[in-house]
């Protein structure tokens, strides 16, 4: 661990409108990247539904915090895993999410992907390899 | 580098517990709570996925949360440990981290 810092995943395991959690775990992303840490965001189960295409809630009456998570890479939030199997389950693909970018300061600005896809057992060594893993 | 899981939400109403056991890796330890506790009775449809663990993972149930639910201890699956809440922090303090599925 280097100069304190420390390796924080911040888990979604549930869909973005039915319950607050989804948008409080974005407003504490958000918050905590001011702190300068390693920060992951890993999204599972229902939680996938979350970074989906074409959100749409103005009849709804809730804000639209989808396009959110394209913001997460000016705070250096650029490592969003997500769920093979979550996405299998609900009949989607990589295709059916979002795209969510980031430009890498290390590699000239070269604009790179934030979603990994990555197998359930790959999301228990991601899990395995925290310091600090904070539940929504 | 073990974690100490746990599930709070009953695994008849959500997946919570199946998704914490298909991601629980050889050492850790998964801890009932609350509604949590209904899933470490024996004869559910939980069995198979409790089975396939293999033993690799720990199984236990906060007592007190039992108690109040009105699960005698004999009802428990085989293997399932109870801890009251000083076992709870002594779970917390002998794993690397602490991951809750809420």
């Amino acid at each position: 661990m280097e100069d304190g810092v420390k390796k924080f995943l911040y888990v979604n395991r549930k869909a973005p409108y039915g319950t607050i959690y989804a948008l409080e775990a974005l407003e504490v992303v958000l918050i905590g990247a001011a702190f300068d840490q390693d920060v992951s965001l890993a999204f599972l189960d229902d939680g996938v539904f979350q970074l989906t295409k074409g959100q749409d809630t103005k009849e709804i009456g809730v804000k639209n915090f989808s396009p959110t998570f394209r913001a997460l890479g000016d705070y250096e939030v650029t490592k969003l895993y997500v769920e093979k199997e979550s996405l299998d389950e609900r009949g989607l693909t990589a295709d059916d999410l979002q795209d969510i970018t980031y430009e890498d300061e290390d590699d000239d600005w070269a604009e790179k992907p934030s979603i990994l896809i990555v197998s359930r057992s790959e999301m228990a060594d991601v899990m395995a390899g925290q310091d600090v893993i904070l539940s929504f | 580098m073990a974690t100490l899981h746990t599930v709070n939400k009953s695994p008849f109403a959500t997946q919570s517990l199946l998704s914490c056991l298909g991601h629980a890796k050889a050492g850790d330890t998964v801890l009932l709570i609350e509604d949590g506790v209904y899933g470490a009775a024996g004869g559910t449809g939980l069995a198979d996925a409790v089975a396939g663990l293999g033993g690799a993972v720990t199984l236990a149930v906060l007592a007190p949360d039992l108690k109040a639910r009105g699960i005698d201890e004999g009802r428990l699956m085989d293997g399932v440990k109870t801890v009251d809440y000083a076992g709870f922090v002594d779970l917390a303090a002998s794993h690397d981290r602490t991951q809750a599925w809420l």
